[in-house]
């Protein structure tokens, strides 16, 4: 479903490189857990996946479902399936949460050709889909994102991946700010997301989260590149013994 | 009052001037009002016959120099006829005034409504004098006004609709002045609403002196959507009592020329005044809000937050000038304007002032030409929201923000839609 290929990446009208030579396949199923130590490089990975222009792309590829999306924008790749739920969600004063959540439905599905949601149909949607996160309704009467609390912003991005469908889905630390219930909450929502043609990409710096959401492989990344990949165990081990030894064997 | 200035040659009048100066030869006689009426009107127009309208080197004119841009004046028959619409909310107390003719059958408990022309027509004192020799709304309007409303608001009572004044227009002139007096401890809201209804030429002037009484909590929304080829010269003059509130909302979505002008003045300890601007620009058009307020007394407060996105070649203007008594301590003022400029013909001026005499004061004032926020336009475009549209949810939420600022649920439903409305016709 992604492959990533010797991907090189520098902060836009600089020459500070943050992705260096990364190499990343993730099936179609498959959950993938990327962990690493601080300042690696993974949500600037994230941000590359879902097409922030802060980022320029200067050797290699990204190809989701064997066609690159470099040329893609940010709203193209998400229609196109593929969803990132921010470490930090952006708080937008005057824009309207249920208004937003109707608008991204609604383009989505135009973008891919399908007719547009009748009201009632959205409403009952997002009602059945903050229920289940337990998202109060008076949260989403408010502007987008705009004084939620950490754990509820973070809850608000798994309610739009929930009502968005995606097929990529990348998770940038979506356990930070999350209560010990609300992690149980939002993981028990991102496993009824798995299925055979959906791919999980979770950021996280916890095996806490891992137990929840039980990933097929692990990856480590340093200094922009992914520098071990293993099993469920290899979190294991990094919970136990730190990054040192890895990023040891590894120099 | 006319500070006449002695002039020896007289100036050449333009064709709007000399258009005002015919109509009012031919209107006079049927004009309402004697006595220190008709001087007043006398001396208004006596000061547009010899000093003509104001140009830029009038320095309240600087940025609308109006003498140029007034080109033409909409002759003074008989207007098509309207009819009375829909508040602009549907619980609104509807006070239609059409073509400049007020409908005052309606009544509301602890509220007197009377026509202005029934009082420039029983006191000969009446106020219609216009502030100074550069108010050139105030001189068009002193000349010719005919009617408007005269509202009472007895102490104590409590609005518990909307007043709508529901001023429209479909062709022609309209020169109308109300005088609004809310009582002591009153709450309430009023809507002034300006709009057009023909796609003929109107000129239209609009003065308001509000008296806001003791401890008083007042919503007053001026909401302009004029056609694209009206002439709106309006002024709102205000006293706030002691511990009252004001809260003030300029909306201009309309108008070929536009000047509001609102001044005021805190004369009672302890009140405070809000004053939140959106000016919704397009086309070829010029709009010029200018406002000044006078922190008299002690202890007052003061925020004007004004918000424009400006399409096309329209011109807008913010002037802003609050002045600070030597013995007002304590006061508190704020102001900042922020623009979005949409094309590259667009253009804003701003003129933010403070004059203070006093010196344990906090006042401040910002006026920047902003852009959309990268990362927000980001975040909705990582939700599958093309450009485009994610751009104009964010225009449009920069002025939202400031509607969502009211309590009433219906009012910031009905100005959101008058905002998305605007912005699906222009953007
Ligand atoms: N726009 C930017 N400007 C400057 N430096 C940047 C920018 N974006 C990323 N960096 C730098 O790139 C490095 C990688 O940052 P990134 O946020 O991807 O790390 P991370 O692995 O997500 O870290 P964390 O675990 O703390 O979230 C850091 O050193 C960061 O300071
Ligand atoms: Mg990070």
């Amino acid at each position: 479903m992604l492959e990533i290929r010797n991907l090189h990446a520098k902060i836009a009208d600089t020459d500070t490189e943050i992705i260096r030579g990364l190499n990343l396949t993730v099936k179609a199923g498959e959950v993938a857990a990327i962990m690493g130590p601080n300042g690696s490089g993974k949500s600037t990975l994230s941000y590359i996946l879902s097409g922030r222009e802060d980022y320029e792309v200067t050797e290699g590829d990204i190809l989701y479902n064997g066609e690159s999306i470099l040329e893609m924008d940010a709203s193209e790749r998400a229609a196109s399936g593929i969803f990132l739920a921010f470490q930090y969600p952006v708080e937008i004063p005057g824009v309207a949460t249920m208004q937003f959540l109707k608008v991204a439905m609604n383009e989505q599905r135009k973008y891919r050709g399908e007719d547009e949601l009748t009201t009632p149909e959205f409403m009952r949607r997002v009602k059945e889909a903050a229920a289940d996160l337990r998202i109060a309704p008076e949260m989403l009467r408010r502007p987008l994102n705009v004084g939620f609390s950490g754990g509820e912003k973070k809850r608000a991005e798994i309610l739009q991946m929930g009502l968005l469908e995606p097929k990529l889905c990348v998770l940038d630390e979506t356990d930070s700010g999350l209560d010990i219930d609300a992690l149980k909450i939002v993981s028990d929502g991102v496993n009824a997301l798995r299925s055979p043609d959906r791919a999980f990409l979770v950021i996280t710096h916890y095996q806490r989260l891992l137990e929840h959401i039980v990933p097929d492989t692990v990856h480590v990344l340093y200094k922009g590149q992914v520098i071990k990949t293993g099993d469920k165990t290899l979190a294991m081990e990094l919970e136990a013994n730190g990054y040192a030894d890895i990023i040891g064997a590894a120099a | 009052m006319n500070i006449a200035t002695p002039i020896l040659t007289p100036i050449k009048l333009t064709a709007a001037e000399t258009a005002l100066v015919d109509a009012f030869t031919r209107q006079v006689g049927e004009l309402p009002g004697d006595g220190m009426v008709l001087v007043a009107r006398d001396n208004a127009l006596d000061g547009i016959k010899t000093e003509g309208l104001p140009t830029r080197r009038v320095e309240s004119w600087h940025y609308t120099d109006l003498r140029a841009l007034l080109r033409a004046i909409p002759a003074d028959t008989n207007a098509p006829f309207i009819e009375q619409r829909p508040g602009l909310v549907s619980n609104a107390f509807v006070l239609p005034v059409l073509n400049g003719k007020p409908d005052v059958k309606t009544s509301i408990d602890g509220v007197t409504i009377g026509s202005f022309r029934d009082r420039l027509m029983s006191d000969d004192h009446a106020h219609i004098e216009p502030r100074g020799s550069d108010d050139a709304i105030g001189r068009i309007n002193t000349s010719f006004v005919r009617d408007g409303l005269v509202i009472d608001i007895a102490d104590g009572t409590t609005l518990e609709r909307p007043l709508e004044l529901q001023l429209s227009q479909s062709a022609g002139q309209s020169h109308m002045r109300f005088a609004v007096s809310f009582g002591a401890q009153t709450k309430g809201t009023v809507i002034e609403r300006h709009s057009s209804l023909s796609d003929d030429a109107s000129l239209v002037s609009s003065v308001s002196d509000v008296v806001v009484g003791d401890g008083a909590d007042i919503l007053w929304i001026i909401f302009q959507a004029q056609g694209p080829v009206d002439t709106h010269l309006a002024q709102m003059n205000f006293k706030l009592g002691a511990n009252a509130k004001l809260t003030l909302y300029v909306i201009n979505t309309g108008g070929k020329l536009v000047r509001q002008e609102v001044h005021g003045v805190t004369v009672g300890e302890g009140s405070d005044f809000q004053m939140r601007g959106i000016n919704l620009l397009g086309g070829d058009t010029h709009t010029d809000v200018t406002f000044t307020l006078g922190h008299d007394v002690p202890n007052t407060t003061s925020t004007e937050i004004i918000r424009n996105v400006i399409f096309d070649r329209a011109r807008g203007v913010f002037q802003g000038q609050i002045r600070v008594a030597p013995d007002a301590q304590k006061t508190d003022a704020r102001m900042a304007c922020n623009t979005l400029l949409m094309s590259d013909d667009a253009d804003f001026s701003a003129k933010p002032e403070l004059e203070i005499f006093a010196d344990d004061v906090q006042c401040g004032h910002g006026a920047t030409v902003i852009d959309i926020n990268a990362t927000h336009l980001y975040y909705l475009m990582a939700r599958g929201i093309p450009e485009n549209k994610a751009r104009g949810l964010l225009i449009n939420a920069f002025v939202a923000e400031i509607v969502e600022e009211l309590d009433d649920e219906q009012l910031v439903e009905a100005l959101e839609d008058v905002i998305s409305a605007w912005l699906d016709k222009h953007a």
